[in-house]
């Protein structure tokens, strides 16, 4: 059964807007234009912001790809584009 | 044993693990030495590409660096783990679908046009020199601290090393030594910082110890971030974890360079054609997965190590007398990366902020009242007495924390370990891209397999030769440069090769304008600042954020010239849409 390809290339897209929003809300957003906001609030010895900066948006990026990973792997087979 | 007797060890052990996987993977064809015959595992190709990317700069320089430099390190810390992600979405998967050997072909062949092919060529030849120059380097001064040879003769011998292995078994002899030399890096890196971890904060984890409380001393009970801050204070520096202070970059500043480290990362050429290896798309996607969270572990415990080295270094060596300073400070006052001058002639280490004194050290060759070597430099009128090169950081680490011999070797096994997978690496896109990219696409199609083969081997002998000719003879200019190797991946290929699978309506003429002006406005601001002595004029971002503007512009233009003229032939529209579906990538071709 061959679906529109169409289809999985728009939910591709829309897979990959939604990993790169928060991408960029993890990195520029928490570790950059809010970190002084951030910073008044403390994780252990850690401040929020600077956390973010340093770990939090490195563990974030790593978890990012796995998760593309799975999600497309799932819609290649939906869509009958796998190898 | 001794730490040299140690070394010697670790070091003849290491290379020989190299240059036996060599020999079991040399290879006979040209799509074994371009893309290792396409049949590594996502797995493997992870953490060659961990250890491809991390370089001297990564594993000797960069805690340093984050250690001078507090909440702005972070640049290096996103900036070079972030790219993966567009990597991994954006990149990755389309080009392995595409399935060439390497960057330029994907540009001559999506732009149909060889002067497209040969902008790319040259953009990464150079990208590629720049960043060589910097590891033979790094292998330089592993050598001479460690083995106690000239930094000469370890150039000498690292270039002899890379190139059995490169020319041997081109990129299968690469990706499988590469595997092993990030074993050897990771653990290196991680023995000492677990031990330093435990020593400061009781806790093993340095990812969890930096955020912890200090275990012993004075300072016990208190949180080491906040210690920091106040030592940071005390001594006139800004604090710690303070964003945007000042003397530190400003917030645009800081996203620019993040950024354009970020793009620039996805667009270097020695990582991108990793990418080809693996067999297929899903592989592609999964192992760029593994790359980051390879190289997460060394940029997760980096920030650790550099704030356990700056509380370590300020409280064994700050307001010592000089007399009684530990080992490790004469150790590393003997290769010239550690200074002390008494200004005040009270025989103690006075450290404050600012340069003590005017450029690097320049030993007179005598010794003063205390011991130190005296210097001819320019004196600065401050209350610094101490230059210390923010290098030796993490080389000194291990000896800062009163590790015992072995783990010291390991460290500089280590180092040598990053700087030779990174060299590695980049030679072989030097090497591809005169053999295949030039010779074999532009100048002579009829080529045999085996001319081809010979060629790619005699260029990865003689850039090993241009590379180590730099690393002995470094150009003043080797730190500068770094600004240009991403700034340029940025403004040049990023755009281009992103609107090459996403749109099929971006052209040749759009390709080859956005290129074109990207790459000179990025060229022309760095040269202004960097050898020019011209101020940022843009919105003050510097030279090492501009790519960002540049990659913008390109982006602008590519678009709005695309419009403008007439669409990519069919064929070329067909090839956009193939690459889009992950069925049917088969091995990498060179048609």
């Amino acid at each position: 059964m061959k679906k529109d390809l169409a289809t999985y290339w728009k939910r591709n897209i829309s897979l990959m807007a939604v990993l790169l929003i928060i991408w960029a809300v993890v990195s520029y957003g928490c570790g950059i234009l809010f970190v002084e906001q951030l910073n008044a609030i403390r994780l252990g010895g850690f401040p929020l912001g600077f956390w973010f900066a340093q770990q939090g948006s490195i563990y974030v990026f790593v978890a990012l790809i796995f998760i593309y990973y799975k999600m497309m792997k799932k819609l290649d087979i939906e869509y009958d584009v796998h190898e | 044993m001794s730490i040299l007797a140690w070394t010697y060890i670790m070091v003849g052990l290491t290379f020989s693990i190299y240059i036996g996987i060599a020999w079991i993977s040399r290879v006979k064809t040209t799509k074994g030495f371009y893309v290792a015959g396409g049949g590594v595992s996502p797995l493997a190709n992870g953490m060659a590409t961990a250890a491809d990317w991390m370089s001297a700069a990564s594993f000797i320089s960069m805690a340093g660096l984050i250690s001078f430099l507090g909440y702005t390190g972070s640049i290096y810390l996103m900036g070079w783990t972030g790219g993966y992600v567009l990597l991994a979405l954006l990149l990755a998967p389309y080009l392995r679908k595409f399935g060439k050997f390497t960057v330029p072909d994907f540009v001559g062949d999506r732009y149909y046009s060889d002067v497209a092919r040969l902008v790319a060529l040259v953009c990464a030849i150079f990208v590629s020199f720049t960043y060589v120059a910097g590891q033979m380097r790094g292998v330089g001064i592993v050598f001479s601290r460690f083995l106690e040879v000239p930094v000469n003769t370890g150039v000498l011998i690292g270039m002899a090393i890379v190139f059995f292995y490169a020319s041997l078994g081109g990129m299968k002899g690469i990706t499988y030594t590469q595997v092993a030399q990030y074993t050897v890096l990771i653990i290196a890196y991680l023995i000492p910082a677990f031990a330093i971890s435990s020593q400061i904060t009781g806790t093993f984890i340095p990812q969890i110890g930096f955020g912890s409380t200090i275990a012993q001393g004075q300072d016990t009970g208190k949180y080491l971030l906040e210690t920091l801050d106040a030592l940071n204070r005390d001594l006139g520096f800004s604090e710690y974890t303070k964003a945007f202070g000042p003397g530190s970059k400003s917030m645009l500043d800081v996203f620019c360079i993040t950024m354009a480290l970020m793009v620039g990362t996805a667009g270097l050429p020695h990582v991108i054609i990793r990418f080809y290896t693996v067999p297929n798309v899903r592989g592609a996607r999964l192992s760029a997965g593994y790359a980051l969270l390879f190289i997460a572990i060394l940029y997760t415990t980096a920030p650790a190590v550099a704030s356990f080295a700056r509380y370590n270094m300020i409280n064994t060596i700050s307001n010592k007398e000089y007399a009684k300073a530990p080992s490790w400070m004469k150790n590393w006052e003997k290769t010239g990366l550690i200074a002390w001058v008494d200004k005040n002639g009270d025989g103690v280490i006075q450290y404050a902020a600012g340069k003590p004194f005017k450029g690097k050290p320049r030993f007179t060759g005598e010794t003063g009242v205390h011991g130190e070597r005296l210097l001819a430099n320019e004196m600065l009128p401050n209350a610094n007495e101490l230059f210390i090169d923010r290098d030796i950081m993490v080389l000194a680490n291990p000896e800062i924390a009163n590790l015992p011999a072995w783990v010291i070797a390991l460290v500089a096994a280590g180092g040598l370990a990053a700087a030779l997978s990174t060299a590695s690496g980049l030679l072989l896109v030097i090497s591809s891209s005169i053999s295949h990219d030039l010779y074999y696409r532009l100048i002579n199609r009829q080529a045999t397999e085996k001319q081809r083969l010979t060629l790619g081997r005699i260029m990865i002998g003689l850039a090993v030769i241009v590379a180590g000719y730099f690393g002995i003879n470094p150009p003043g200019f080797v730190a500068q440069v770094v600004a240009f190797a991403f700034g340029l991946a940025a403004s040049s290929f990023f755009p281009i090769i992103v609107l090459g699978i996403f749109s099929k309506r971006t052209n040749r003429e759009g390709a080859i304008a956005g290129m074109v002006v990207g790459i000179t406005f990025t060229f022309l601001y760095i040269v202004n600042i960097k050898f020019m002595g011209g101020k940022p004029w843009f919105l003050g971002i510097s030279a090492e954020g501009i790519g960002t503007v540049g990659m913008i512009l390109n982006f602008i233009v590519t678009t709005v010239v695309s419009k403008l003229t007439a669409p990519p032939p069919q064929d070329v529209q067909d090839l956009v849409e193939s690459i889009r579906y992950p069925r049917g990538a088969g091995a990498a071709t060179d048609h």
